[in-house]
């Protein structure tokens, strides 16, 4: 056989062009460059796996010293935000319906006399358990603030209250997710990070793909609609998509046994809103992109921060301001919240009719932009 | 219902520019009822625009006029319903097979008996037998007799065909145009463009664009006439030489080698007919004048591009 001599000035020839065609394929450089970035910024700022100033209600019945500097001691932990003071009990339960509140701390009647007779008041946290790791060190923080609080108020006369025991008796109380298990959260979250991969990406190549292959055009001279091709497009997604919905909560319920609490009709009226969200969206990118491969990494840029600002896999509370704006723009956040809700809290449909409408808003702008892109295609 | 006016195609000046760039400028046609109709001009030269615009795929910045006796600007559904329109490059699915491409078509122009309408144009094809064939598993020539069957199922009035026999075999090309000449005689409208001279030659009429303008149209007798060319044959051994004199000589406008023989034209005569008697002045080269074709026509239209000649 001869010889055929490796030449480095061919290996320098063929790096050349790769650069020239790098340097024509923005997008691809936008991914080397824009997804470490993404990545950077997203893990390293908005990030935050113990989060803080979590949203709190305070319900006090008795408002003494001794009631204020046991607050203040809870609240200098770090943990918790006090934005809502509030003066019945039953208005905590809409608050945590909603989600606006992750934590509800009730002080009683005559907590200050109980205290100084000794009868060890009792003090009720409750946390919305739903996502675990976002309340355990915030209800640890709390035990500790428990034994020490009151340490420094209670001197002279009345050291002799200072622990052990702590003089007051701390319930914590873990709604939704008594167990503290995990997977009681990701798994509703993870409904909507399938859904969200695949509707997004397959919708987006679809398009892509008939102007690649030059299909579009034929459709295009033919008397066909703008509207009729994009729901000949989305509907049989919907349809897979909904298939796909289903297994997941048929593996939810029986393999991983999490409670699916709420009204099943909300849930799938939810699912059909966020599919069809996702596949507007996937539209969307569809016709901005001019092949495939582009769709693809549209769909990536998409798809990233749908994961790490979603509050499905970070708790959303721990992110700085910027960064949960971002997340209140995805669809995926919106979803979580809704899921989370119906498996866990029996919401009804008053409870997370503000997130279904932010979903609807963003279908909108979506479905209007690639409309109006879609007809703009071959121009 | 498209009225009976004497033209199937006859639009004013049809204009559309790309980001700055004109592809089309002010470009007007007159297509006759059941003729075929070759559309000329190099690559670029806005023949596929200005298609896209008589089928309404893309909508003209400027200009009016009708496709089939409708407004090109206001009724481009109803032209659509009525045009057949086969794309350059290959349009049709090819991850379905050549039976569920065709019923697809049928569907989208809303035919009934889709069965038996699909059944006879796999038929009238020959690819009744390989009709459950990935489409994309046929030959060039026969992918181009396929997008033919799949733009006509719905019986239109008028076909666009935007090069249709690029990168076909002659043999393919042959039988492709006698299928067009066909479906004429049937009183079918068939524009078509094409880089093929051989092609232009088989239509009725035709038109010259370059660079966007539309230099001319006619008979293709009428184009050799507009365009005021006269061309030498020169045969002989050993040309070079000649043909080394003639590239200098300011006469001759166009000259194309062929060999033992050498086509020599200009537009004028007697400059260009002393130019030849001198160049070829040896004894054992024959030179004759001869009526210029219609490839020495065009390539005299691109070489004077931009000039409108009418």
């Amino acid at each position: 056989m001869k010889k055929f001599p490796i030449s480095l000035s061919r290996i320098l020839g063929l790096v050349r062009k790769e650069f020239i065609q790098l340097k024509r394929d923005r997008l691809t450089v936008a991914m080397l460059l824009g997804i470490p970035f993404m990545q950077m910024v997203l893990f390293g700022f908005a990030i935050n796996s113990d989060p803080k100033l979590l949203s709190t209600a305070v319900i006090q019945a008795d408002s003494g010293p001794l009631v204020r500097s046991y607050l203040t001691a809870l609240e200098n932990t770090g943990y918790f935000s006090f934005n809502y003071h509030l003066d019945r009990v039953e208005d905590v339960e809409e608050l945590f319906l909603e989600g606006k509140i992750l934590f509800a701390i009730t002080i009683p009647e005559d907590f200050e006399r109980a205290l100084i007779r000794g009868e060890r008041p009792e003090v009720l946290i409750e946390a919305d358990a739903t996502d675990p790791v976002v309340t355990a060190r915030a209800t640890s923080a709390a035990m500790q603030v428990n034994f020490l609080a009151l340490n420094h108020d209670l001197k002279g006369p009345l050291a002799h209250l200072r622990p052990i025991p702590p003089p007051v008796e701390l319930r914590i109380h873990r709604r939704y997710n008594p167990e503290n298990i995990t997977h009681y959260n990701t798994i509703p979250g993870l409904l909507g990070i399938i859904l969200t991969m695949t509707t997004v990406m397959i919708t987006a190549i679809t398009l892509a793909r008939e102007r690649e292959r030059g299909t579009l055009e034929n459709l295009f001279a033919m008397p066909v609609h703008p509207f009729e091709v994009m729901s000949g497009k989305i509907i049989p997604f919907i349809m897979g998509a909904s298939f796909q919905a289903f297994l997941v909560l048929v593996a939810a319920r029986f393999i991983f046994e999490v409670p699916i609490l709420g009204d099943l009709w909300l849930l799938s009226l939810a699912l059909i809103i966020f599919i069809t969200v996702n596949l507007s969206v996937g539209f969307t990118l569809s016709t901005i992109a001019t092949n495939q491969l582009q769709a693809m990494q549209m769909g990536m840029f998409f798809f990233l921060p749908s994961i790490l600002l979603s509050g499905f896999l970070f708790p959303f509370s721990g992110m700085p301001k910027w960064a949960q704006w971002i997340g209140e723009i995805l669809p995926l956040t919106h979803f979580v919240r809704i899921v989370k809700s119906i498996f866990l809290k029996s919401a009804e449909f008053g409870d997370i009719k503000m997130h279904l409408l932010n979903l609807l808003i963003i279908l909108v702008i979506t479905a209007t932009i690639s409309l109006k892109r879609y007809k703009a295609t071959l121009d | 219902m498209s009225n009976d006016s004497e033209y199937a195609i006859d639009v004013t000046g049809l204009t559309k520019s790309f980001s700055d760039q004109i592809a089309v400028d002010h470009v007007s046609l007159k297509v006759r009822r059941g003729e075929v109709f070759g559309f000329l001009g190099p690559n670029g030269s806005g023949k596929t625009t200005t298609i896209r615009m008589l089928c309404g795929l893309l909508s003209p910045e400027d200009g009016s006029g009708t496709c089939l006796g409708f407004d090109i600007m206001r009724e481009s559904t109803e032209i659509q319903k009525r045009v057949g329109y086969m794309t350059q490059k290959f349009s049709l699915y090819e991850d379905l097979t050549i039976e569920e491409n065709l019923l697809f078509v049928c569907r989208m122009y809303q035919m009934d008996n889709l069965k038996e309408r699909v059944a006879a144009a796999l038929s009238s094809l020959g690819l009744y037998d390989r009709r459950k064939q990935l489409a994309g598993a046929l030959s060039g020539g026969w992918k181009q007799r396929l997008a033919l069957v799949a733009c006509m199922i719905h019986e239109p009035e008028l076909l666009l065909l935007d090069e249709p026999t690029a990168g076909v075999d002659p043999k393919a090309r042959r039988s492709f145009w006698d299928e067009i000449h066909e479906m004429a005689a049937k009183g079918i409208t068939v524009l078509v463009s094409t880089h093929y001279m051989d092609e232009a030659e088989r239509c009725h009429r035709l038109a010259y664009l370059s660079n966007g303008k539309l230099l001319a149209q006619g008979t293709g007798p009428e184009l050799i006439k507009l365009s005021g060319l006269h061309t030498w044959r020169i045969e002989g051994e050993n040309l070079t030489d000649v043909q080394m004199i003639l590239s200098k000589a300011s006469a001759v406008e166009t000259m194309a080698p062929f060999g033992a023989r050498i086509r020599a034209s200009g537009t004028d005569e007697k400059a260009l007919e002393k130019a030849v008697i001198e160049a070829a002045s040896s004894p054992d080269v024959a030179v004759e004048k001869v009526p210029p074709g219609l490839e020495d026509v065009f390539i005299h239209f691109s070489n004077s591009a931009g000039v409108p000649i009418q």
